[in-house]
């Protein structure tokens, strides 16, 4: 197959979702992981560019409940860590 | 699909309710379509679909309930349904109207779902719901629907406001046909050029359109032929291998796009958030860490209790009910072969399955009381995490506690699942619970064979419900590794706003579920049944030791014909084809210690385990009207002897027989129901092979094993 390679950084070593602290406003920088696996995420609306907050986090640490866009989601640990974050940039859209 | 004919001959026309998961899609299909509802079934796939009738303008129309999805994009043939049941692809009738539900108080996230149908240029109708939830969230009325280009109707399904409306909506729809399609982004240079690759290589019955070549590009996976679009064609395959661009370019340029338009022009429309205050607060509470699985526990308990306890008088009710019956049928009706047949084929087999509506409709009920309240998915959120570990799903929590009543209406509550796999994969492990129908057995073993300390047989029986749950969470884990491997797709638990359930909803769902149950699995039941009363009763003049009718004429006692006439059904037993298979089996089963009396228990057991009690009441002659508890039936089975003249029971034998009923799949009702959720017979047929392989074979490690250590 040939491909050109991606044009996001996977950028493994930078800050993700999973270690973000709780009511931390943050920006989404990239969203890593295996196509399928990335595409849903996206669709859900974790795109790079989208500011995001964790509301709270279940009992064993997993799932954790995000808010975006204005409403809720709640994704696992191993997806949270897929996804990049960066201090937010202003302006800030709604969370 | 559609089966409407109107009395000209011409089809009635087709509504499709799409949307995400937790839409409200399902209360505004029951609320639209009354009790009209059926459930269908999807050609080639598990996924279940409802069907109704509702009316529509001057006439009716059929409206076909969806499954949840946040996009057409598919990986799997069953996340493929939904673009084929929009389009009408693959056989299915192409609809005049797709209905987009969409929760108003998540607005941007489900409209997602509306984009990409209108650049399929698909006749849509946008029904937003739960609007009650979203007061002075939306913007006037109007403003949505010309921005969005397409018929805008709120309600509050529950309520069942707006229903006018929406039929009103879809009526005007379904006579505008098919609009253009509508993109709200151009794709690059390089997106253009793969989107017109893909959309040559198309299979030729599909529209040759953009937006299904897009549709391709981004379900491709280079993996597999599982996939939802290498299957499709040679060319479409060689097509994705010749692309320039990255996967992961097309989903971001894609992707993004629709979401830059919709945070461009939908969210700045949105005034402030949804209200979840009362949500929120009662969330701190039930999903906290210490009160939350305090509650939880507690809940769960009364949802085991209900299932053993709760449900016990209406079976005890049920079963003299059908008893009554057959004995009228008995006395009433001439001795024979067809009697027999009536009385324990025919009554007994419906009895079998009118028995089991109690624990149905319990669980149903309580799984539709939570299901409705919201507090399930906190259940899957709280247990997501320990349930995963051993390749389970968070939601298969309650089924498999419901397995220790009964697995039959476990399974059919596994349906609540969203995955395919993941079903099945709780269906395979299910039965492996220790259910409340094996206790009978587990009575009459333990209570003969170790007598003495009732510490070792509560011990005991303890024992073996760990060892069935640790046997469910092994071979769960196992499946999940082998047979059963999980796509790596990101599952979505949504948390949604507590409400008040509405009993009519639920009582809706429990009615269909149960009706579902009557026809498709109660009919293998009662099949089976008579196959297996054929089975113990014929050949019916088996040649006996002794002359019995002149013997029973001759007998001085009450007790002495008895007696008698337990012995000419032990022998007629013996005889049976039952009777025969158990003695062509005995070579098989050696190894674990039983003999062929046992064999022909084991069959007997396959109607439902406790008939075991019963039949080995026969086989041993002290008559089949014992318990579990009788002192005669312990006393006969402790006398058994050899062929050496050993005694058949034994600790060790008892030990390896409970063993093979905590294990083997002797439940020819869980079969039924796993075929009618599985729609075939390929899963049931696994579930006997694999769960009677492990059966013998943990048999055979304790009897054998046994033996070696210098036990009998």
């Amino acid at each position: 197959m040939v491909l050109r390679a991606p044009a996001f950084e996977s950028d493994s070593g930078a800050p993700s979702l999973a270690g973000t602290p709780l009511r931390t406003p943050v920006t989404i920088s990239s969203v890593g992981g295996e196509r399928g696996f990335r595409r849903r995420l996206l669709e859900l609306g974790l795109l790079p560019g989208t500011q995001v907050e964790i509301i709270r986090v279940a009992p064993l640490g997993d799932p954790m409940e995000i808010s975006l866009r204005g409403s809720r989601l709640s994704i696992r640990r191993e997806e949270a860590a897929q996804v990049r974050i960066k201090p937010v940039d202003p302006p800030a859209r709604p969370a | 699909m559609n089966e409407l004919q109107d009395v000209a001959g011409a089809r009635a026309p087709l509504v499709v309710l799409a949307g995400n998961p937790n839409s409200g899609k399902s209360t505004l299909f029951n609320r639209l379509t009354g009790g009209s509802a059926r459930t269908g079934n999807y050609p080639g796939v598990t996924v279940e679909s409802s069907i109704g009738v509702m009316k529509v303008g001057e006439g009716s129309a059929e409206l076909v309930d969806l499954p949840g999805t946040y996009s057409l994009v598919a990986r799997t043939l069953e996340e493929r349904l939904t673009l084929s049941a929009v389009l009408g692809l693959e056989g299915l009738a192409r609809p005049d109207v797709v209905a987009v539900c969409a929760d108003a108080t998540v607005l941007s996230r489900s409209l997602y779902l509306l984009l990409q149908l209108q650049e399929l240029g698909v006749p849509v109708v946008l029904i937003l719901t739960m609007v009650d939830q979203a007061e002075g969230l939306l913007p006037e009325p109007g403003i949505l629907e010309s921005l969005l280009r397409c018929p805008v109707v709120r309600v509050v399904a529950r309520d069942g406001l707006g229903l006018d409306e929406t039929r009103q909506a879809l009526s005007r729809a379904i006579d505008a046909g098919p609009p253009p399609p509508v993109w709200r982004w151009a794709p690059g240079e390089d997106l253009r050029e793969a989107i017109e690759l893909a959309r040559v290589a198309l299979p030729p019955t599909w529209p040759a359109s953009d937006a299904l070549g897009l549709w391709a590009l981004m379900s491709w996976t280079p993996e597999g032929e599982e996939d939802a679009v290498g299957a499709l064609t040679p060319e479409l395959q060689q097509a994705m291998e010749r692309l320039a661009l990255h996967p992961s370019d097309i989903d971001d340029e894609a992707i993004g796009a629709r979401y830059a338009w919709l945070d461009a022009e939908v969210l700045p429309l949105l005034q402030g958030q949804a209200d979840r205050s009362f949500t929120e607060k009662l969330d701190r509470v039930l999903i906290h860490p210490v009160a939350g699985f305090a509650v939880f526990l507690v809940v769960m308990g009364l949802l085991f209790q209900g299932l053993f306890a709760w449900s016990d008088p209406a079976i005890g009710a049920i079963e003299m009910l059908f008893g009554w019956l057959g004995g009228l049928a008995e006395g009433a009706l001439p001795a024979g072969i067809l009697t027999d047949l009536l009385v324990e084929g025919v009554i007994g087999g419906v009895g079998g399955v009118i028995v089991f509506l109690p624990q149905i409709l319990l669980l149903f009920l309580i799984l539709g009381l939570l299901e409705d309240s919201g507090y399930l998915a906190r259940v899957a959120y709280l247990m997501d995490r320990i349930m995963r570990s051993m390749g389970l799903n968070g939601r298969a929590f309650v089924p498999m506690l419901s397995g220790f009543a009964c697995a039959v209406p476990a399974i059919m509550a596994t349906r609540s699942m969203p995955r395919e796999r993941d079903r099945i994969l709780t269906m395979m492990v299910v039965p492996l619970m220790t259910c409340s129908a094996r206790l009978p057995v587990y009575t009459l073993i333990i209570g003969s064979l170790f007598v003495g300390s009732t510490w070792v047989q509560s011990g005991l029986l303890l024992a073996m419900y760990a060892f069935s749950v640790l046997t469910a969470l092994v071979t769960a884990w196992v499946l999940s590794k082998t047979l059963l491997k999980a796509q790596p797709t990101p599952l979505v638990l949504e948390l949604p706003t507590y409400r008040w359930p509405r009993l009519r909803d639920v009582a809706t769902m429990m009615w269909r579920r149960t009706k579902e149950f009557l026809k498709d699995a109660g009919t293998v039941i009662l099949g089976c049944t008579i196959v297996l009363w054929g089975l113990l009763s014929f050949p019916a003049n088996v040649p006996t030791t002794i002359d019995y009718p002149a013997a029973i004429a001759a007998a001085s006692s009450e007790e002495q014909v008895q007696d008698l006439e337990n012995a000419l059904a032990s022998e007629q037993l013996a005889g049976s084809y039952a009777g025969q298979v158990g003695q062509f089996i005995e070579p098989a089963i050696e190894p674990l210690g039983f003999d062929w009396k046992i064999g022909v228990g084991l069959i007997g057991a396959f109607a439902a385990r406790e008939v075991f009690v019963s039949t080995m009441g026969v086989v041993y002659s002290v008559g089949d009207s014992v318990d579990e508890e009788d002192a005669g039936l312990r006393a006969r089975m402790m006398e058994e002897r050899r062929a050496d003249g050993s005694s058949v029971y034994t600790p060790l034998t008892g030990l390896s027989l409970l063993v093979f009923f905590a294990l083997a799949a002797q439940c020819m009702s869980t079969l039924a129901v796993v075929k009618r959720e599985t729609g075939g017979w390929k899963w049931p047929v696994f579930m006997t092979v694999y769960m009677t392989a492990l059966a013998w074979g943990a048999s055979f490690l304790v009897y054998q094993g046994g033996r070696l250590l210098g036990f009998q």
